[in-house]
């Protein structure tokens, strides 16, 4: 098999770090230093969704129950986004370390690895660094022989499902059913897996913790903006020079990135994946943090050359396949969506009903019953909005616009 | 929350069972919220539904459904909570705060009426080619939030074809909503099992395993998922459309049985509140529609109650007496959707069933023997036709067992619904109609045949003969009123006792079977009733188990909630309330009869006078009024 | 099926589920197993599967039609899955595509007639950056060309 490698440079995720630190740490801190420092560093969750780990890891601590579970989002399904998979393949230490200080600091004893089935090739990779980590008392009872702490870990795969990647849906899966996502409340923090308090962090998430543990929160909120403390993961692909994984300070703009990467020509990004907006050069200045021009880490570039209306249908086509569809507006919403693009895409279609399917987007976001329906019809309405000049009026784009 | 969590429903199908105060009065007990800014106080854990229904504030719902858990997947209950930056689903959200709702906010409506206009595009059909026309929840939602177009488009051509292969129950998925009901209901409530979601995305639909037909999958046809069913994604197999035929076909001698349960519920399909018996008024309406002769189901609900209660002691006299190996606890056989249920799930367990016939296959038997006989009608040229609340009816009545007069003992099995339909069709106003008698030579029957209809009515009618019978006093001097209450309401599984100390003589009819009774002195009779078929699947683990209903003499089983009232062929809507008020409609038709007994009907007593002359459950009875089963078993090839 | 197949099915399925466990949450990996094993799930194995964990068959048929890497019906003995989410598009998937097409004689979504191989398209691999990106089995291909990608049938058992 071809070794995958992608350029790696940043200063907080892909600095110095040796397998163990965060654990050793825990000889040292109290639970309350470890929520502490994470309150203190401003981390929130770098799945997409953006809610503070601490304040989740803090309420997972605070219920009460004879077993808690502490699970790693390893279902990275969003398109454009790989961030998980280098994480993954060349830092599990920061990853596996950070489960034990979650599983510690909330008080559970089995963290669970929810590894899409796509990623099955490194799975024997991960099984196989676990068992070193058990030699070496990093995992399995009283760990490094003065915590009293026990913990294992556990790797359970997914099934080719985008939905698992939502929380709810993800520990559905777990239970062993159809990946359809839960009634909220009640949070995944009193009542997830089998019912039991669970913490759900996405793997960069976990690999910022492992830092801010041994490196302290004051350090990991040097970099970021006010609101987004420290740096974030991107994954770049499409039109550039240098498509791959890259750790930039939140603040970082649009134009900046592009420069990072060699991106010439550009006409669009897709911020957020398929879930995500679509900006126009006009907005290059945009900054990425959870403030403004927010993702999970995708980050997709097109050219001059690209056809906007095409790039959408993709969106909307893998939204109509990967809906769970027991909800009515994301269910039978996407697929409306969809056949709107299609009328554009054949001419035969009213502004009147483009605009009518454009409100109905703005319902599924606040009537969807989970995050994939609520950000479903982001794409439809940013690249229909951002470029109907192209869309519509056929300047650039269109059938003969490539 | 006031849903049901059996924990074999999907976990993402169960809200969160918060266990509410049981005083809201103390403090904690209740909260303050906001509804469209009036403030009104809630018991902690409420949903925002019912805190809505509480309030007169009206929250349009049609996923929900109070006789199941919660979904939360259709979004038409959505409503705004302030704080949120999304709208949340009503019946899926406990109040645990003091929250504002606004329920018909700007953003409210119109996302109610995007989630509507999106069903309309998905479901097929026109609303005057429907026999849920003017009884859908849809049409209903439509019809409120003013929807005067198809704003996404109407499906024109069916994507599914319609599944006619069960003769109970028809799916056409075509009408499907994705609402989940029927899913909840077949796992959740009566734990067969049979539908659930296929696919995912936009092409998510309700299928069985495979995709199998349902007449090859084990569903038991109890049809409480048509009761629920919001659109007619799944309704009955109709029958009236043949026997229409045979009415109009002079050589054709059409008679007509009516159950108790659609006597109660029928006036429900003409407007009327539940819980309004029409029997005598329906009586005038079937012959007006040209029904030959109209009898009484609850004659054979008697004669059931001889048979299966000399069943019963036969039992017991060979296990306490004679020390045979027999099979205790003898469970009812009388709902076809229970016994389908053993036959599938407990097939090692068919011998415990009563090998007594029901009393609508009994009646069959009966009509097209002893009755045409005694009409002097050649049986070939009788049609019968069996008024039920009950869809597996329709399929007991083509069991291939059910040929014992030579013919097919029950031509047909009619709904309660189809009856309404039929009755209408024929211009009748059914609650207007005069009062009339049942046909002889079956007459009046006794009110133990009519409480059949309630659960825990099939072990009252028994007790009310068996205890008689056995302690030679009368039942009053045990039971007020007759009034058997230890087995009677809706709780999930009842269970009694009833030492015998003293015995009486045996009766003629008897007399053949046990020399006395002295062998039941001392001895306790131990019952239980069970409805629904989740419940049945605890007393019969049980009964594995070697626990306490394995100790049990008799268990009365029915398939359905709430027993034949809850029936699969009742009218829609169903819920706890109503199946209540048909339960107290059929006991009051019981207080107001002068017969309460099944060994006192006079009818039952001439029947084993004049033909069934070996007695309950002798030779020719056992022909015509007993049946076998079939091991049937999960496997699905 | 023959009698003695169903007999081994059955003690196979039951040694995977004394190895995860009879609780619903080993269904999915029971269900993994044996889609590895025999890329698919027989009709006879999903009702023993449900009679083991003691669920009803419709719900196992409900999660193998949820998840798009479990399937019913027989496929070939390798599936090829191609990204066709637009990162890779953008990264002439179709070259790839159409060279496969072309060379087992089949379309996406076909299996070949000797049941060598499965082609079907999948949701993002998360190797955008290096795309077109192939799943063969479990193993990923990125970077691919029509090239590397005939090599790569050519190797397959």
């Amino acid at each position: 098999m071809e070794k995958i490698k992608s350029k790696r440079e940043g200063a907080v995720l892909f600095s110095d770090y040796t397998r163990g630190d965060a654990v050793r740490i825990l000889s040292k801190m109290s639970r309350e230093d470890i929520l502490f420092e994470i309150k203190t560093s401003g981390l929130k969750g770098r799945g997409g969704a953006g809610f503070p780990t601490a304040t989740k890891w803090m309420l997972a601590a605070a219920s009460k129950s004879d077993a808690k579970y502490l699970i790693c989002n390893a279902d990275e399904g969003e398109p454009g986004t790989f961030k998980d998979r280098v994480l993954l393949l060349e830092y599990p230490e920061l990853v596996f370390d950070a489960m034990i200080v979650g599983g510690f600091t909330i008080g559970a004893t089995i963290g669970i690895v929810y590894l899409r089935g796509e990623y099955e090739y490194m799975l024997k990779s991960l099984l196989d660094y676990l068992d070193q980590m058990r030699k070496d008392n990093l995992l399995g009872n009283n760990i490094l022989g003065n915590t009293n702490f026990s913990f294992d870990i556990q790797i359970k795969l997914g099934s080719g499902a985008y939905i698992c990647g939502e929380e709810t849906a993800l520990i559905e899966s777990l239970e062993g059913n159809r990946g359809e996502a839960r009634n909220r409340p009640p949070y995944p923090v009193n009542s997830g897996f089998l019912g039991k308090p669970t913490v759900v962090n996405n793997v960069e998430t976990l690999a910022s913790i492992a830092h801010i543990v041994t490196k302290g929160g004051e350090w990991f909120k040097k970099l970021g903006t006010d609101k987004s403390s420290g740096s974030k993961l991107f994954s770049v692909s499409g039109d550039c020079e240098s498509p791959g994984v890259y750790e930039l300070p939140f603040g970082t703009s649009l134009e900046e990135l592009l420069k990072i990467v060699g991106a010439q020509n550009t006409k669009a990004i897709q911020v957020g994946g398929a879930s995500g907006i679509c900006i126009p050069k006009s907005q290059f200045k945009r900054k990425l943090s959870f403030e403004d021009a927010a993702t999970g880490g995708s980050i997709m570039i097109f050219n001059e050359s690209r056809n906007m209306l095409h790039v959408l249908k993709n969106f909307m086509e893998f939204f109509v396949e990967e809906s769970c569809g027991q909800c009515t507006p994301c269910r039978a919403g996407n697929m409306k969506l969809l056949e709107g693009v299609e009328m554009i895409e054949n001419g035969d279609y009213k502004f009147s009903y483009i605009s009518k399917l454009k409100d109905l987007g703005k319902t599924m976001q606040v009537a969807s019953k989970c995050g994939l329906g609520q950000s479903s019809s982001n794409a439809f309405i940013s690249i229909l909005e951002n470029f109907s000049e192209e869309i519509f009026n056929g300047v650039r784009g269109g059938k003969n616009g490539n | 929350m006031g849903t049901k969590n059996s924990g074999r429903a999907p976990v993402s199908q169960t809200g969160q069972v918060i266990e509410k105060p049981q005083d809201p009065s103390k403090i904690g007990g209740s909260l303050t919220i906001q509804i469209n800014e009036k403030s009104v106080s809630v018991p902690f854990g409420t949903t925002i539904l019912e805190a809505c229904h509480q309030n007169l504030v009206h929250i349009p719902t049609l996923c929900h459904h109070p006789d199941l858990c919660v979904a939360g997947v259709c979004r038409v209950c959505v409503v705004e909570v302030e704080g949120f930056k999304t709208l949340q689903a009503s019946c899926a959200f406990p109040i645990t705060s003091a929250i504002k709702i606004f329920t018909t906010s700007p953003k409210v409506r119109k996302a109610r009426r995007h989630v509507i206009d999106l069903l309309l595009s998905e479901h097929y059909g026109e609303c005057y080619t429907c026999f849920r026309n003017e009884n859908c929840e849809l049409q209903t939602l439509a019809k409120e939030y003013g929807v005067d177009e198809f704003s996404f488009g109407h499906i024109q051509k069916p994507k599914y074809e319609i599944d006619n292969s069960s003769y109970s129950v028809v799916r056409d998925m075509n009408k499907c909503v994705l609402c989940k009901r029927c899913v909840r209901t077949c796992i959740d409530m009566q734990e067969v099992g049979v539908l659930e979601s296929i696919n995912r995305g936009a092409e998510t639909y309700i299928g069985t395993f495979l995709d199998k037909p349902l007449s090859e999958v084990i569903c038991i046809k109890c049809g409480q998922c048509i009761n629920r069913c919001p659109t007619s994604a799944l309704r009955a197999n109709d029958p009236s459309d043949e026997i229409w035929n045979s009415i109009d076909d002079p050589k054709k001698h059409v008679v007509i049985q009516t159950a108790p349960s659609p006597r109660a519920a029928i006036g429900e399909v003409f407007g009327l509140p539940a819980g309004h018996s029409l029997t005598l008024e329906l009586n005038t309406a079937l012959k007006r529609i040209g029904f030959d002769k109209v009898f009484d189901t609850n004659f054979t609900a008697d004669l059931t109650i001889m048979e299966e209660g000399t069943e019963l002691i036969q039992r017991l006299y060979k296990a306490l007496v004679t020390k045979e190996p027999v099979y205790l606890p003898q469970f009812t056989s009388c709902s076809p959707g229970w016994v389908k249920y053993l036959e599938h799930f407990y097939p090692e367990y068919i011998g415990y069933l009563s090998s007594a016939k029901s009393p609508q296959q009994m009646f069959g038997a009966v009509i097209k023997t002893y009755y045409a006989q005694k009409a002097g009608i050649d049986p070939k040229d009788i049609v019968t036709v069996a008024l039920m609340p009950c869809s597996a009816k329709k399929f007991e009545c083509n069991r291939p067992e059910m040929y014992d007069s030579g013919f097919k003992d029950v031509d047909y099995g009619l709904t309660t619904r189809e009856l309404g339909k039929m009755i209408k069709e024929a211009g009748i106003k059914l609650p207007e109609m005069p009062k009339s008698n049942f046909d002889d030579p079956f007459g009046e029957a006794s009110g133990a045949g009519l409480i059949f209809g309630a659960t825990g009515g099939v072990m009252e009618a028994a007790l009310r003969t068996v205890v008689e019978i056995v302690t030679g006093e009368k039942i009053e001097s045990i039971f007020d009123n007759m009034n058997v209450l230890p087995v009677r309401g809706f709780e999930e599984v009842k269970y009694a006792e009833l030492p015998i100390s003293k015995v009486g003589p045996v009766p003629k009819i008897l007399q053949h079977l046990v020399p006395n009774w002295d062998w039941l002195k001392g001895v306790t009779l131990k019952v239980a009733v069970t409805h629904g078929t989740a419940n049945a699947k605890k007393v019969m683990n049980d009964i594995r188990n070697g626990g306490k209903f394995s100790e049990c003499h008799f268990i009365e089983f029915m398939a359905c909630t709430g027993g034949c009232l809850g029936g699969g062929g009742q009218p829609i809507p169903t819920n706890l309330e109503i199946r209540k008020a048909r339960a107290k409609a059929i006991y009051a038709e019981d207080e107001g009869l002068p017969l309460r007994k099944s060994h006192e009907n006079p009818n039952v007593v001439k029947i084993y006078e004049e033909y069934f002359t070996d007695g309950p459950c002798g030779h020719k009875a056992h022909k015509l009024l007993h049946t076998t089963y079939t091991k049937r078993g999960k496997y699905i090839a | 099926m023959l009698v003695l197949e169903k007999n081994s099915l059955t003690e196979e399925i039951e040694q995977l589920v004394n190895l995860h466990g009879t609780s619903r949450s080993s269904l999915l990996p029971i269900l993994q197993d044996i889609q590895r094993k025999y890329k698919h799930i027989s009709d006879f194995a999903q009702q023993e599967v449900a009679r083991f964990l003691d669920i009803h068959p419709v719900e196992v048929y409900s999660l193998v039609t949820f998840y798009s890497f479990l399937n019913t019906q027989a496929k070939g003995r390798n599936i090829i899955r191609l990204c066709k989410t637009i990162s890779c598009e953008m990264q002439n998937k179709e070259s790839v595509s159409n060279a496969i097409e072309r060379e087992l004689g089949i379309s996406f979504g076909e299996t070949t007639k000797d049941k060598k191989v499965s082609l079907e398209y999948v949701s993002c691999l998360g190797l955008c950056d290096q795309g077109p990106a192939l799943l063969v089995n479990e193993k990923v291909f990125p970077k691919m060309t029509a090239e590397k990608a005939v090599q790569i049938l050519s190797e397959l058992k």
